[in-house]
């Protein structure tokens, strides 16, 4: 069966792309994935804010403490090439890394502050050898000054600035927490965006009642997560001109299908990979096909959109219609 | 950038570039202030230099430095080229060696950093009282004066050893030479290896000791032969002299400089000359010039080769008109006929001076870095004047005692024209030091300008001032001393012109940079009447800047240095101002990298706010303050703290004359009381509504600056306003008032106190019991409050109970101390004073905590109402463990005169009083207490006795009260260089408690690795993580059985780590406490170090536990754990740390592979702990010596 599609101009044996986490941190668990099937690597995020924070305390926890005692001018080794490890060199280096490894496009993906920051990023991480680049917009709008409007005009400021910036593809990871989120997608496609990851998830800290402390907590994705992806999957699929992927949510061949059906051209996985190893590609690969065979598609080509906004039979139950079926299944529920 | 042979270095890079390029193995041992040449040598190592035979030496570091001239010897002796580097006591724990070295004829070169000896003090600064005490080991001594000789002369000396076999001494003044910057001309490898003959080498491989062609050396001898072979080494020494001097001409011929064994400056027909050795010898050079100039008849010699003495070269060297010589020593000899140098002069003159005997006289000069200015070198010239020069002398200090000081003159300037002096004044952390360093290396490569730098530290770790001297000039110089009239003086930091006298070496006329947040109006208003005076006398120009507003607003915090270099430039002129700007930029993008980086984008935009802050400031012309500078210390402070405290506080120490010092070095404990250094932006403010009164504040506090009590409410009645006092949540203490007090001028605003404040308010969480506001606001009255604090009643040991809250109601004995700013060492010594410190004697090992115990000038330790205190006392780095014993012997057998002489005089006293007295339980407070008061009835009853039992009774009665011996200590001492005797003391049963404060690094000197240092852990001689495990000092202390063990963390579980200070010291035989203490060279902000202690113990990577041999008394395992399983990951606890994290950063494989292997240990010592906890042992075993 034909799985390949076409995402940010990348040709692809398959949509199952191995999503921004800490493994492609670690060659050797991306080489087993990718041995596995993945088509695409998305690299973890490169956070200016991180970078920033962390050459910051080591000035100020480290090299602040020189030339200020008779006994010890200095409190730690010498490490010429320490300035290079605090930049993002190593991450540079791990695109290509991954690259001559595994043979697979690797996406970069960065998440900035300033707007120097995401150019100087974004520019590097082209010329370390990434495929295309996927933008981690992870801005929490907590300002009650700031309109979203704001919020919305620094993103279409962010893309324009990174996309005339560079020569590869730009993906933009958005949030579900935008007004129109159809409308802003295609601000963001004008001003350069080649595609649409759908969607990013917010660390979500719990709150420790005993010590009165916030607890950071990283939770996995659940199945239950994919319909808010598949909704505005078809919300935006054939809507905008521009690549669509699925992230979170997808965790059988099922979920994948679903949200290729939607309008996914790529369905990044993370949870899964983690949860499971990477053996469940292969399984989901064959079930895939498996289905597509035995409901006679000619690909799965055939299939991606197939149920978006514009050609689903009934668009209603992506509105209020799907709202009011689910209230009945939940009677249903109740009665048993 | 204009083409230089000379880089900018300091005279220990000077020396360490030549001793590892000419070495195949390098043994060191960290001291100041020859550490750097170790640490650098490690680092070229490290980075892949070779030495001129193309191989990269081997550095190891050592034990100590009788470690490392053990290492030296067996490489000497098994052929390979060797150095190494010490000063001072590490000198001392060479000399076996020394002797052992030269007895053998290996060439050979050591390179000391001159430093005084510890007699009646320790001083970290340079004398040659080191070297001298080397004179009978048989090593030749080359003394160089400046960095630049630093390098010429350690390639001379290790090119000489070669062909002398006589192993050479290189020495150059500590501080003076090792670290002042300079411009040095580096010898090429071409070059040194052309002077290190290869055919002499084969010589020193065929002698290798090899299986290959054995023999044997290190013989025992009989009367028989030992003289004869003495002897036979005589030639060796003869010829050396002469292997030396001709070393000296080949390489004058190869780089154009050219040195003789003794060189003479001055006058060729000189009636005058003054014979020294060092940096001095340059200051005299100067001054000679200076006074020929002038016609006089004088001049000096500078001694290179002191040993072999080669006395005829030296009479040879002197002018044969000389009729008066004065020789000066920079090391004192008590009770000799003179000092070292002298009494060589004399020989010579004696031996070769072919019956002409000029005037001699001899004089001591800069004994610990004393300022050895061209005032004094005058003074000497002066004396030899004389009708009748004294014999005997000392210039630098005012000898009112034995009078045998010269008196100096006005400065007088020997610096050719054209030389710009200017004086920083800065803190250590406000990054002065190095912008200066950055300024010196800036001139040095964008103009023709010679350049030196020297730059002088207080010894505090927190809030220390330094002043950095930098020289500019168009032709060479030299200039070993201290400025005395600056050009240009920059105050970076406002306060110090109510501290000190900066303007006291300002040229009238000359340029005042001043960084204050004020308008140039403000600033005359700010300034004391004493500082508008003199202004108005010296009417300098004056330039103001608010540089903290600059780089705050930069997001630099208090880093000014950038700021304040480009005012400099701007003001000083030495440099366009936009080659300045670009300079500094290059400067910082090599620093910090050149992509862009933040620190660099920050400092950028506060250098350009910088011109646009500097301004002009217009004075007037007389004085218009009322207000006086706020003299040093209060008018009720003791008389000696008045006399002498308080000028060492101003910086007038020097001027004090010979009698204001006791001459044993006994110093008066609680003088640090009298400092008020007000280094806080904020103090912690209490919330008494939110409080739960738990004292953890109280405990963590590392400078005693927040303090609680609990007292009747009556107490209360002259309570200042806004004085807060609660009722005391306490069922031991019932009925009390509580209070929670800032000491705000000694808090340094660490935030450890806030930071384990467990009470939040329930409403608003962030806001705790503790919180942090601005000391400007809340100075005056807190200062009120704390005085008032200050008299309430104080807590009785003994009335309450042995609890982490009720502890903390104890008074410090040790308090305000200048360690760093969220110390984690200083809690667990201010718990020791809380708990014991009214018969509290302590043996304090050389390190981080006998500097900010001992060091001068105002220290820690103080006393309680009844004038009772800890008795603090240090030895020396690697004996202290002995040291403590020795304290208990002594303590032990007045103890047993004072028992001997109540029983003797029993019949004449109350039989009850001697009863209890003899056998009272002083096992608790309550039992001490009870026999205080029996001794004070014992005390009453003997004046009525005339018996002279009675008298010798009364001098010793007080031995009658129990005392707790603690020996004290950082990692280094009791891993590495102490542990021997630490190890001796703890199988001697003897009574002592030892106390390990283990930052897992030798902190004092620059975190150097020690054996405690952790697996995975970066420090100097472990760049790339240690790969080995730290050792288990506890476990090995087990082993005796009989010894009490327990390692704690005072910021994960106070109760165990008070519990076990408790234990420890009721323990009858010896104990070990290991106390996990976080330190600034662990890299991260110490606001944090309670929380990362938590995070040591929950990872398992530091386990707590008390291992009690009175345990197995009572039929239980003597091993109790205090920490349950792992709760957290050891990868958590290293991510949080810079000397972790640097290596993440450098090889990531690495780190995962040492983080993993790191976890791996802490489970298997956990497992191992956790089998040992679960062994009973059989009972039975002495738990003590008899």
């Amino acid at each position: 069966m034909d799985l390949s599609s076409n995402y940010l101009g990348l040709r692809l044996p398959n949509p199952f792309v191995l999503g921004a986490s800490p493994l492609a941190a670690d060659l050797d668990a991306v080489a087993r994935a990718a041995d596995a099937g993945v088509s695409a690597i998305v690299m973890s995020s490169l956070f200016e804010e991180q970078l920033t924070l962390q050459r910051l305390a080591y000035h100020e926890h480290v090299e602040a403490h020189a030339d200020t005692h008779a006994e010890a001018l200095s409190l730690r080794p010498v490490h010429p090439q320490l300035d290079y490890a605090l930049g993002p060199d190593e991450y540079l280096e791990q695109i290509a890394q991954i690259k001559r490894r595994t043979g697979l496009p690797v996406i970069g993906s960065l998440n900035g502050v300033t707007d120097h920051g995401w150019l100087r990023y974004a520019r590097e991480i082209q010329q370390a050898g990434a495929a295309a680049l996927e933008l981690n917009v992870y801005y929490l709008a907590t300002d009650p000054e700031q309109s979203g409007a704001q919020v919305e005009e620094n993103l279409v400021q962010v893309v324009r600035q990174v996309s005339a910036g560079v020569s590869i593809p730009v993906a933009v990871k958005l949030s579900p927490f935008y007004s129109s989120l159809p409308h802003l997608a295609r601000r963001l496609v004008e001003v350069g965006a080649s595609g649409f990851v759908l969607f990013n998830r917010f660390y979500e800290p719990d709150i420790d009642v005993e010590a009165l402390e916030l607890a950071p907590k990283l939770e996995l994705s659940t199945p239950a997560e994919l319909l808010l992806r598949l909704r505005w999957l078809a919300a935006l699929s054939d809507q905008v001109q521009a690549s669509l992927a699925v992230s979170g949510g997808v965790h059988s061949a099922l979920d994948a299908l679903k949200s290729v059906m939607a309008g996914a051209h790529a369905v990044q996985v993370v949870s899964l990979v983690l949860q499971q190893g990477t053996g469940v590609l292969p399984q989901m690969l064959t079930q895939l096909s498996q289905w597509l065979e035995q409901h006679e598609y000619d690909s799965l080509r055939q299939a991606c959109g197939s149920m978006n906004m514009l050609r689903c039979p009934d668009p209603t139950y992506y509105h209020r219609g799907n709202y009011l079926r689910i209230l009945r299944s939940f009677q249903r529920l109740v009665a048993r | 950038m204009i083409e230089k042979k000379t880089v900018v270095i300091d005279g220990n890079e000077a020396a360490a570039s030549v001793a590892f390029r000419a070495s195949e193995v390098i043994a060191i041992y960290p001291i100041t202030p020859a550490s750097a040449m170790g640490e650098l040598s490690d680092e070229w190592a490290v980075h892949g230099r070779t030495n001129v035979w193309g191989s990269v030496p081997r550095v190891v570091e050592m034990q100590s430095e009788a470690g490392a001239a053990g290492t030296v010897h067996g490489a000497l002796q098994a052929g390979a080229l060797t150095t190494t580097f010490t000063a001072s006591q590490g000198l001392l724990l060479m000399v076996p060696n020394l002797y052992k070295i030269a007895g053998e004829l290996h060439p050979f070169c050591l390179h000391v950093a001159a430093r005084t000896l510890a007699t009646h003090a320790l001083s970290i600064f340079g004398d040659h009282s080191d070297v001298m005490a080397c004179r009978g080991t048989g090593f030749a001594m080359l003394a160089s004066a400046s960095p630049q000789q630093a390098h010429d002369m350690a390639a001379i000396a290790h090119a000489a050893t070669l062909q002398a076999r006589v192993p050479f001494l290189h020495f150059f003044d500590g501080f003076r030479t090792s670290h002042e910057l300079g411009p040095v001309q580096l010898l090429s490898d071409e070059s040194l290896r052309e002077l290190l003959d290869d055919t002499i080498i084969a010589g020193v491989r065929q002698r290798a000791l090899s299986p290959d062609h054995p023999m044997l050396r290190g013989t025992a001898q009989n009367p028989d032969v030992f003289f004869q072979c003495r002897e036979a080494a005589n030639p060796f020494y003869l010829a050396c002299p002469d292997i030396v001097s001709q070393t000296m001409q080949r390489f004058g011929q190869l780089t154009g400089r050219s040195y003789q064994l003794f060189d003479y400056y001055g006058h060729p027909e000189a009636r005058h000359v003054v014979i020294s050795m060092g940096s001095g010898s340059e200051t005299l050079r100067m001054c000679v010039e200076k006074l020929a100039q002038a016609g006089q008849r004088v001049g000096c010699v500078a001694v290179r080769l002191f040993r072999p003495f080669a006395g005829a070269q030296l009479v040879a060297a002197l002018p044969a008109s000389v009729e008066r010589i004065a020789v000066l020593d920079r090391v004192k000899e008590p009770g000799a006929t003179g000092e070292p140098l002298y009494l060589d002069v004399l020989a010579a003159l004696d031996e070769h001076g072919g019956g002409r005997r000029p005037l001699l006289i001899g004089g001591r000069y800069g004994l610990s870095s004393k300022e050895f200015s061209p005032a004094m070198a005058n003074a000497v010239f002066e004396e030899l004047r004389a009708e009748r020069p004294r014999k005997h002398f000392s210039v630098g200090i005012v000898d009112d005692v034995t009078h045998l000081s010269l008196r100096v003159g006005e400065p007088f300037d020997v610096l050719p024209d054209g030389v710009y002096q200017a004086l920083f004044y800065g803190l250590g952390a406000d990054g002065t030091v190095g912008a200066n360093k950055n300024t010196i290396k800036i001139l040095h490569e964008t103009t023709e300008l010679h350049t030196q730098g020297y730059f002088v530290y207080d010894s505090r770790k927190s809030g220390a001032v330094t002043v950095s001297h930098l020289r500019f000039a168009p032709a060479p110089f030299a200039a070993p001393y201290l400025i005395d009239q600056a050009d240009l003086v920059a105050v970076h930091q406002f306060e110090f012109f109510e501290r000190m006298d900066v303007l006291e070496h300002l040229k009238p006329g000359g340029l005042l940079l001043i960084n204050a947040p004020f308008s140039a109006e403000q600033l005359w208003q700010n300034l004391s009447r004493e500082v508008q005076a003199e202004l108005c006398a010296k009417r300098p120009r004056i330039y103001l800047v608010d540089a903290d507003r600059i780089a705050r607003a930069s997001g630099l915090g208090g880093r000014i240095n950038t700021v304040m270099q480009l005012c400099f430039f701007a003001v000083s002129q030495l440099l366009p101002i936009e080659l300045a700007q670009q300079a500094i930029k290059g400067a910082l993008e090599h620093s910090y990298g050149k992509k862009g980086d933040e620190i660099v984008r920050r400092n950028v935009q506060a250098l350009e706010a910088a011109l646009a802050g500097l301004a002009p400031v217009t004075i007037p012309a007389e004085p218009s303050a009322q207000r006086r500078k706020p003299a040093a210390v209060p008018s009720h402070a003791p008389p000696f703290v008045q006399a002498v405290t308080a000028a060492l506080l101003e910086g007038k120490g020097d001027a004090l004359p010979v009698s204001a010092f006791p001459p044993d070095g006994t110093w008066p404990t609680g003088t640090s009381q009298w400092e008020k250094r007000a280094l806080a932006d904020e103090i912690p403010v209490w919330d008494e509504k939110i409080c739960i009164q738990c004292n953890k504040c109280v405990l963590v506090c590392p400078h005693a600056a927040i303090r609680a009590k609990a007292f009747p409410e009556a107490a209360l009645q002259n309570a200042p306003e806004g004085f807060k006092a609660v009722a005391f949540k306490s069922t031991g203490l019932p009925g009390q008032t509580y209070t929670l007090q800032v000491a705000p001028e000694d808090c340094t605003g660490c935030t450890l106190c806030v930071e384990v404040c467990p009470a939040r308010d329930k409403a608003n969480p962030r806001h705790k019991a503790l919180h942090m506001q601005p000391l400007r606001e809340l100075r005056a009255a807190e200062r009120e409050r704390y005085a008032f604090f200050l008299s309430l009643p104080e807590a009785e040991r003994g009335a309450v109970h042995e609890d982490v809250k009720h502890s903390q109601l104890l008074r410090p004995l040790f308090e305000y101390s200048g360690a760093c700013a969220g110390c984690g060492e200083t809690p667990y010594i201010k718990l020791l004073t809380q708990l014991f410190g009214d018969r509290l004697l302590i043996a304090n090992a050389t390190g981080c905590s006998s500097i900010y115990g001992g060091n001068l000038p105002t220290t820690p330790y103080t006393v309680d109402g009844a004038g009772r205190g800890p008795a603090w006392s240090n030895s020396l780095f690697e004996d202290n463990a002995e040291y403590g014993l020795g304290l208990r012997l002594a303590v032990d057998s007045l103890r047993d005169r004072a028992q001997l002489l109540l029983k003797r005089l029993a019949p004449q006293l109350p039989a009850a009083l001697v009863d209890a007295l003899l056998s009272a339980d002083q096992s608790e407070a309550v039992g001490i207490k009870a026999q205080r008061e029996r001794v004070l009835e014992l005390t009453r009853a003997l004046h009525a006795l005339t018996d002279a039992d009675a008298r010798a009774l009364e001098l010793v009665c007080e031995y009658l009260v129990d005392k707790s011996v603690w020996i004290v200590g950082g990692d280094g001492w009791a891993y590495d260089i102490g542990f021997g005797g630490l190890d001796h003391v703890l199988a001697s049963g003897a009574n002592v408690n030892c106390l390990v404060l283990d930052t897992e690094v030798y902190s004092n000197t620059g975190g150097q690795q020690s054996k405690a240092t952790p697996l995975g852990a970066a420090a100097k001689f472990a760049a790339s993580g240690k790969a080995l495990a730290k050792k288990d000092l506890g476990l090995i202390a087990m082993s005796y059985e009989q010894v009490y063990v327990a390692q704690v963390a005072f910021g994960a579980r106070d109760k165990q780590a008070l519990d076990a200070m408790l234990e420890a010291e009721r323990h009858v035989g010896p104990s070990l406490v290991i106390g996990y203490s976080h330190c600034i060279a662990h890299g991260y902000d110490l606001m944090h170090g309670a929380e990362q202690q938590k995070l040591a113990v929950d990872s398992g990577i530091w386990p707590l536990y008390r291992f009690d041999p009175a345990r197995v008394g009572r039929g239980e395992p003597p091993l109790h754990l205090d920490a349950g399983a792992p709760t957290r990951s050891v990868a958590e606890y290293m991510g949080n740390e810079a000397r972790y994290r640097t290596l993440e950063a450098l090889d990531r494989e690495r780190f995962a592979k040492l983080q993993k292997e790191a976890q791996l240990l802490a489970a298997r010592r956990k497992e191992h702990y956790k089998q040992l906890a679960e062994l009973r042992v059989t009972q039975g075993l002495p738990t003590r010596q008899e």
